[in-house]
Order: C-alpha cells, then structure tokens, then sequence
C-alpha cells in the first residue's frame, strides 16, 4: 500500500471531506485503478465502523461517510474497465431489508443498507411503505440469509408482525433469519412480532448478520 | 368540578416544584389514540373537530387524568391542510396513506445550503417569499408579494401592483377560505378546552416549542442537510440556530403575557436530532443544547415551565442537560435510563416518562402494574415524577393496559 492509499483511507476515516475527495480525484486522474481506490474506501469504512461501535463516531459520520463514498464512487466507478467487471464481487450472503407497509420512514433503514453494503454483504433495498407480499415475493426471488424490517412509528409493530406471519405461511420462515430495527423497537416488540433479533443501530444490524451468516 | 381541578393541577406544580404531592401524578398525551379508542379512524380525527373533542374528553372522563395536552392542533387539521395542499405531511386518506395510521412527516430539505445567508439577513422575507410557498400551494401567493422589507416611502404604491398579478386575487381568495377554516377549527378547540376544564380537567399547555437545531433540521434543511451542515456549513448553520434562538420563544410569550401571572403555563419542546447516538457530545455541546438552552430560559425567566421531551436514548446527555434551574422544568423521557436520570436529575428537574410504548401495545395489564410500580418506587422516590407513556400513548395502545397504567398509578403512587 502507498502513502497516497494510506492518505486516503485516513482522510475518510477522519471525516475530511473536501481533502479525501480531492486526493481520490487527483489518484483516478493520474490513472490510479479505480477498483483499488473503492477498496481503499471499504477500508476507511470498516474503520468508521469500529469508531461508531467504540462510540467516537456518531449518525452524523456515518452520513458524512456515507456521503463521501457516493461521490467518490461515482468518479471511480465509470472509470472501471470492462475486462475488470468480471461478474459481482463475492459476496458474505444476501440481506433484505424494507421498511413494513404504512411506515414512510428511511433514514435508518438507509444507514444500515449502507453499513451492510460495506461490509460485503449484497443489499436488496425494497425501500418504503413495502407490503409483506412484495417481501415474501422478493424472498423467493433473492433467497436470501436475512431479512430487515424498519419501521419508526409504533404502528410499524402490527406490520411487522403481520409481515412475519405472512412469511411463516409462505413457508419461507425456517429458512432466513430476520432482523427488526428503528424508533421504538424492543425485546417487547421483538418478541410480539416473532422477529429473531432486535437492533438498536446500524452496527447492530451488521454484528447481527455477521454472527447469523458465520453460523449457518 | 373546581375543588377536582385545583387539586389536581396542585399535584402537577407540586412534581414541578420537586415537592412531594399527595400521589403521582399522570398528564394524558396521545395523538390518534383516544379518537380511535372512541371508534374513530385517524382520519376521521382529523376531519371532524365534534368527533375528536368527543374522544378526548370520554378519555379524560374514563381515566381522570391530573392533566390533558389536547391535541387538537396537531391532529384536528386535516381539512385546512387539503385546502392550502399542504406538502410536509402524508395524512390517512390522503396521497395514498391508509384511512387508519399517523400522518407522518416529509423529512425534506425545504431549503438548500446557499440560501442560509438570505434566511439570515431576513428571516421573515424569506419565509414569506420562498419558504412558505414551498411547503403548501395553497402558499405560493406569498411568492409574489413585494420584497418586504426593502420597499419604502411612495414606492409602497407602485410595488403593491405585484398583488394585481394573475392569480393573486383567487390565491388570496382561496387562502381568506383556509383561514376561515382555521378559525372554526380554533373555536371547536377553545370550546372543548372549556368543557375539560369545567369537567375538573387542568390543560395547562400553552404552546409548543423547538430547539433551534431541531428547526433547522426539520423544517429546513432536512435533518441530512442539517447533519452534513455540521461539516460542510458549520458557521452558516451556527448563525442560522443563532437567528432561530432570538426569534422562536417570542409568540408563546406573548401568549403567556396574555394570561393571570399566576397561572400554571407548560411548554411543550419535542426534540429530535440531540438524542444519543445521533450526535456527539461534543456537536450536542456545540449546535443543540446552548441554543435550546436560551430559548429555555426564556420561557423560565418569564415564568413559564418548558417541557422538553427527549425523545429517543437521551442518558449520555443527563449531565449535560442538568445544567438548568432547579424546581423549573419538566423533562419528558423516551427510552433514556430513568433510574440514572432521577440519579442525576433528581434535584433539579421534574421527570416525566416511565411506561414504554411497546410494553402498552404488545404487553399485558401486569406487565404495565409491574413497570409503574417499578417508577413510581425509584423514580417517583418523595415526588418529582410524572407517570407518563414513554411517546404518549400510541396509537395502538390496549385500552386495557391504558388503564392499568392510570389505575394503578392512582392507587399505588399515593404518598405518606
């Protein structure tokens, strides 16, 4: 690793905005492989992750990194070669996540979509509002090893349940763990909506999911 | 009825004064659910200003609470919104959202990050031009107002042409409608604040309030341009807070300047984005408690009671937010460790909180007993608490366990 990688991961890791973007873009300009410049970015991220788990780093970072990578990723991303996409990068396992029906809340959902993302899992993001047979649908679909459902408001608890309900009749319980997180979710709405686990924040989401896909 | 009312309202200055009252105390807060539990949908509570009123006071009547929030203004709005179209809020029965759930609101940015130096130079301009017609149609005619206030002397007549423009007489128009209609929602409101106060049933609560970041991150930048603010546009977001901290306390003290100087007056502060995990202590030092702070002391000096209600894990801040008057405030509590915040905050503040929204919506009658008997014995320790659900009761609360959590606070929170 050079210094100018080195440079980089700390300056994301460390919430420099402007300084990472300008590096990352003087490195793609000068040719640098825009793949290795994406790794560089999952690095800095697993490090912004630690600090979200050690308590140093906050929502506010975690947007802010989140942030970053977008832009950074939309500079490297048309730079990457055709002969270079050879197929997906592999992935630790597959997760849904959806907020449940009536529920129009996303910025929590989105955050762990994020963190799950970079933390090498494949993502299949069914954004708001989502009706359980969309879910079920996309179960079927993606086969994955985990569901996530959000939900902010206290009526996000009935369609949590109903959603799991409707997943257990689908006969697609047994196979998947699923995850619920937001607002005011509990080991009581836990344990009502029939959900495997609670989370408390996006780090949550992916110890949860790390314990979860290394056991299986 | 009077003996009923006073009483009760004695209990509430008694837990704010942090002396021991003759019981816990307990405020009904709620949104939709004393209309459902009256077999409304939420969206017939938030058309039918009869039918509401009717709801909250059964509810009052049925669990004889020492004080109502009525919740009118938050929740009886549902035609003036569709007259102005009215853009923040998804409400049941309206752009899709089913008949029987909570409005929610469009987390948006309502203003980009180059127009702080405008709000700043002139905030009511701003609103008045840009901002309002942003956020409802019924708004847009604001737009074409002339540029207040840089317009003077003689020149007064020729600019007031601009209301001449096409559509500014139906926009006008339409907007004098919405007004009327506000007013009889206001009427329908004071009528049923006279009816529960009548009925012994104090409603002390005379406004609502933000915390200065809380604004900027709501209504205007959305709460991810605010937050990215704190990096990218950390002075224009400070001078905005700063301009935000001087205007917002003014219309409630007005209000209360209105009212007998010894009257009971609470102000509500719901609080968003300080809560734990979302901001360090060092940005809660730096962009939300100075500033919340002085709007605080504000409705202090003038001796009114902020309420601010902490939504969310507020623990990491107890020693912060300590730093107030004692015997002045109420503070309402989500899910922060109440235990640590009577430790802490015991001395000082009124806690108000105590049964979680999951345990009166998935949870049993017992299971509400237990959890009041647990506070009331810590956190109600020789006063200075109110029993409370921890968002107010939840839309689906079991009546069931509403009631447990009254009746038994009623019983067994007596003191002596």
């Amino acid at each position: 690793m050079n210094k100018q990688s080195e440079q980089l991961i700390e300056l994301i890791a460390d919430m420099k905005e402007e300084e990472a973007l300008d590096l990352a873009k003087e490195m793609l300009d000068s040719g640098y492989d825009p793949i290795s410049v994406l790794n560089h970015c999952r690095e800095a991220m697993e490090i912004v992750g630690k600090r979200f788990e050690l308590g140093e780093y906050f929502l506010t970072e975690l947007m802010l990194a989140g942030e970053m990578l977008t832009q950074i990723s939309s500079k490297a991303k048309p730079l990457i070669k055709d002969s270079q996409l050879g197929g997906e990068a592999s992935s630790k396992g597959t997760v849904i996540i959806a907020t449940v029906h009536g529920d129009l809340h996303d910025i929590g959902k989105n955050i762990v979509t994020f963190m799950l993302d970079i933390n090498g899992y494949k993502v299949v993001d069914l954004g708001i509002d989502v009706p359980a047979d969309t879910i079920i649908d996309s179960i079927k679909q993606q086969q994955p090893a985990v569901v996530g459902l959000s939900g902010f408001l206290t009526l996000a608890f009935e369609s949590m349940k109903e959603t799991i309900e409707e997943i257990q009749k689908a006969g697609l319980r047994d196979n998947i763990k699923i995850m619920i997180g937001g607002g005011q979710v509990d080991e009581y709405v836990r344990e009502y909506t029939g959900a495997d686990a609670f989370g408390l924040n996006a780090m949550d989401a992916v110890s949860l999911c790390g314990a979860w896909i290394k056991a299986a | 009825m009077q003996n009923l009312f006073t009483e009760r309202e004695q209990r509430i200055r008694d837990v704010i004064a942090l002396k021991t009252p003759d019981r816990v105390p307990l405020i009904f807060y709620q949104m939709f659910w004393a209309a459902r539990h009256a077999g409304m949908t939420c969206r017939q509570a938030m058309y039918d200003y009869a039918g509401f009123a009717h709801g909250q006071t059964q509810a009052a009547l049925e669990f004889k609470p020492d004080a109502l929030m009525p919740m009118q203004l938050a929740i009886t709005v549902g035609k003036v919104m569709e007259l102005i179209d009215y853009k923040q809020l998804q409400w049941p029965g309206h752009a899709g959202l089913n008949e029987d759930v909570s409005y929610q609101y469009m987390d948006r940015e309502y203003m980009t990050s180059a127009e702080y130096a405008e709000f700043c130079l002139n905030p009511s301009g701003f609103w008045m031009n840009k901002y309002l017609p942003r956020i409802a149609g019924g708004f847009e005619v604001f737009g074409k107002f002339p540029p207040y206030p840089t317009v003077y002397h003689t020149r007064n007549v020729a600019h007031l042409a601009a209301l001449a423009q096409p559509g500014v007489k139906e926009g006008l128009n339409r907007l004098i409608e919405a007004a009327e209609e506000a007013q009889r929602m206001l009427d329908a409101t004071k009528a049923n604040i006279a009816e529960l106060n009548s009925l012994g049933f104090p409603t002390p609560f005379i406004g609502t309030s933000h915390a200065p970041f809380d604004v900027v991150a709501d209504y205007m930048r959305g709460s991810k341009g605010a937050m990215l603010d704190m990096f990218r546009n950390r002075d224009k977001l400070l001078e905005t807070i700063d301009v935000v901290t001087r205007l917002i306390a003014s219309p409630i003290l007005k209000v209360a300047a209105s009212m007998p100087g010894d009257a009971l007056k609470i102000v509500f502060i719901p609080l968003h984005w300080g809560l734990g995990g979302f901001m360090s202590p060092a940005q809660f030092e730096t962009f939300y408690w100075p500033s919340l702070r002085i709007v605080m002391m504000k409705f202090i000096d003038a001796g009114l009671t902020p309420m601010p209600f902490w939504e969310g894990d507020c623990t990491a801040r107890l020693e912060t937010i300590a730093d107030i008057p004692g015997g002045k405030c109420i503070y309402q509590f989500e899910s922060t460790d109440l235990v640590k915040a009577k430790e802490i905050l015991g001395g000082t503040v009124c806690i108000r909180g105590g049964v979680p929204a999951s345990l009166l919506i998935a949870g049993t009658p017992d299971g509400v007993r237990a959890q009041c008997k647990k506070i009331i014995d810590v956190v109600g320790k020789d006063g200075g608490l109110i029993m409370e659900a921890s968002v107010g009761i939840p839309d689906e609360a079991k009546a069931e366990n509403v009631k447990a959590m009254f009746e038994f606070t009623q019983e067994y929170g007596r003191y002596g």
